[in-house]
């Protein structure tokens, strides 16, 4: 049991002596691994950190404020874009990437404004058309965008280093990973993000404690777009060659199942889940060499692999990846006695939408 | 103009029956069966398989696979959506797109990527109407979603098993107290919805091609099923039958490009500016 003697105490991020040191240690790691690490392993966790920060974004919307998204990939696309084009066009790279979260962010807004007009899946079905439409138009106009042949990105430069080494790279999506996280740890704990959350559980409560709902989910909407929108402009620069179909629907699934995986309603759980989810090919392709060559050289395993993880959490870990965390170290806490009955999950009933 | 109309009507046929499969599983159980596309795409593999891998003929092939995929989805829905009855609506839709994957990816490893196509006993033959020339296998098409619908109907309407299915997809509980055996029932149901996506792929195929790809069908189905309202049944063949319609003549007479988006667009207007649809009842909040 812990004792606070002080108001300072309670509001602590990491209130406990072994919490800090433990993430002491993870920082030690994070800034360690790239000197160490081979550079192809650098860039794949680049890659990884850039999914947590899109993973974040979409977690602030459906897993804190409960409104479903399958249309996130048209923001990354957006803010990939944008970031491309105004780098191509001279603009400084912190001013590009403010200026691929502000109109990722406008993007939000105009799909959000709209939006609260309708719930659940309908949202997700209006979310999903909108995804794909973007897809459309920016492989259309091609005299912006370069259509389907592709967009080159420029070179990343920061008061005239170049960070487009792979080690430099890991600094800076590192760099912007721990702030979107330290942003929204403390948003999340401030009146906006309560309010998320009481939408969420219930509108109509919500309502009667005074929170506006409309403007609340449109916040959320804006705020998810714009983080989605830099994890865009960092991918813009992962991937160096820019094309509609890297934004297309299967990337707005897989931080989806990010979000699912990690377990609905935590920062920790989609930071989990974009470690499995981005991790997972590159497990697949280890697990290769122990499969017949029919299979391993079909790319449909992957997908397979996917659909297998995602209907396991939902059939039989619905709370992800967090919530086992979470289990798990609650018996590390009370190690002796263990209590089965704690680590059953309460049969809940939602409420059907019909009469 | 009326070989346009037609054309358009047959694909929108195809969207209706989609969208018909969507709204029944929706109504029996709540959830959005996102896999509904794969499932249709793992028949028009099947089909092919049957035609030209084991070299039955298309009349054998057709009850053949529509058996064999209704008896799949009554199983999928009494063996793995029903463990989670009862979560958010969010848990059905990650299900369904979970099982979906894993549908396309099986089907992918099995059959591999590349597209193909078979031949049905209509294929290359058309008919004149006045002065417009139609392909036969559209005028299947559109029968075949009369027929299907008509079916349909009589069986709802006038069966008590349709009567009981209706009953259970009104009021859960109130119909289980009346004895009507509503697990059995959603699980039959969702076996009628494999049936005729079944039936579409096999009649799809053909036209399109046999391809991975074919799941998108499930995307131009939401839009009927919004455009028509969500939940309704007549609505969801009205829904198909127009979004065929504007797809087909956004194709001619709007700027190049819009043919594939307009769809999408017809759903976010709709459900935007009214949520409703054509037939739907309102999906106001409930308190």
């Amino acid at each position: 049991m812990r004792y606070e003697t002080d108001y300072r105490q309670g509001r602590r991020l990491l209130p406990t002596l072994p919490g800090r040191l433990a993430y002491l240690a993870l920082a030690v790691v994070l800034l360690a691994a790239p000197l160490l690490l081979p550079t192809f392993y650098v860039g794949e966790v680049a890659f990884v950190f850039i999914l947590c920060i899109a993973s974040l974004g979409l977690m602030t919307l459906t897993g804190f404020t409960g409104q479903v998204s399958l249309g996130q990939s048209a923001f990354i696309g957006l803010g990939a874009y944008v970031h491309a084009l105004l780098l191509t066009a001279g603009v400084p790279l912190p001013l590009s990437l403010v200026g691929a979260a502000c109109v990722a962010a406008l993007a939000g807004l105009a799909i959000g404004l709209p939006a609260i007009r309708v719930s659940g899946l309908h949202l997700s079905v209006v979310t999903l058309a909108f995804a794909i439409v973007t897809e459309h138009v920016i492989g259309r106009w091609k005299g912006v965008t370069g259509g389907h042949s592709g967009l080159a990105v420029p070179e990343p430069l920061l008061f005239g280093f170049s960070l487009g080494g792979p080690r430099a790279f890991y600094f800076l999506c590192l760099a912007l990973l721990v702030a979107v996280l330290l942003g929204l740890l403390n948003l999340m704990r401030s009146s906006i993000g309560r309010s998320f959350v009481g939408v969420r559980d219930s509108e109509a409560a919500a309502q009667g404690l005074g929170i506006h709902v409309a403007r609340t989910k449109v916040t959320a909407f804006v705020l998810s777009a714009g983080i989605s929108g830099i994890a865009g402009a960092l991918m813009a620069h992962q991937i160096q060659f820019i094309t509609p179909e890297s934004f297309g629907l299967a990337l707005s699934l897989q931080l989806v199942l990010m979000v699912f995986i990690g377990g609905m309603g935590s920062l920790r759980g989609a930071i989990l889940g974009a470690l499995l989810i981005g991790l997972l090919p590159s497990l697949i392709s280890l697990l290769k060499g122990a499969l017949p060559s029919r299979i391993a050289d079909q790319f449909g395993l992957e997908l397979f692999v996917y659909g297998a993880v995602l209907t396991f959490f939902v059939l039989l870990e619905p709370t992800g990846l967090n919530g086992r965390w979470m289990r798990i170290r609650a018996l590390a806490r009370d190690f002796p006695f263990l209590r089965t009955a704690s680590a059953k999950r309460a049969k809940a009933y939602m409420r059907s939408e019909r009469a | 103009m009326f070989q346009l109309g037609l054309q358009g009507a047959s694909t929108g046929a195809i969207y209706s029956l989609v969208a018909l499969g969507l709204v029944l599983g929706y109504k029996a159980t709540e959830v959005l069966n996102f896999a509904h596309g794969d499932i249709l795409m793992l028949s028009a593999f099947l089909g092919w398989w049957l035609i030209e891998g084991v070299g039955l003929p298309f009349w054998a092939v057709l009850p053949l696979v529509v058996l064999v995929i209704a008896l799949f989805s009554y199983l999928l829905e009494a063996r793995v959506m029903r463990v989670i009855v009862g979560q958010p609506q969010f848990a059905g839709v990650m299900l369904t797109i979970g099982i979906g994957f894993m549908i396309r990816g099986g089907v992918s490893m099995v059959f591999g990527p590349d597209s193909r196509t078979y031949d049905t006993p209509w294929t290359g033959q058309t008919t004149r109407f006045g002065g417009a020339v139609v392909a036969d296998l559209n005028l299947v098409i559109v029968a075949a979603a009369l027929a299907v619908t008509a079916l349909l109907y009589v069986f709802m309407a006038r069966t008590s098993l349709g009567v009981a299915i209706q009953a259970a997809s009104q009021n859960q509980l109130a119909a289980y107290l009346s004895g009507v055996r509503v697990k059995r029932l959603n699980s039959l149901v969702w076996a009628i919805s494999g049936a005729i996506a079944a039936l579409c792929g096999l009649l799809l195929a053909p036209i399109s091609l046999v391809d991975l790809s074919l799941w998108f069908v499930m995307l131009k189905a939401f839009s009927a099923l919004v455009l028509g309202g969500f939940g309704s049944v007549p609505g969801a063949i009205v829904g198909g039958l127009l979004i065929g319609l504007i797809e087909q003549f956004s194709g001619v007479y709007l700027p190049d490009g819009f043919k594939d988006v307009m769809p999408y667009l017809v759903l976010i207007a709709v459900l935007v500016f009214f949520p409703k649809g054509l037939l739907g009842e309102a999906h106001g909040r409930r308190v």
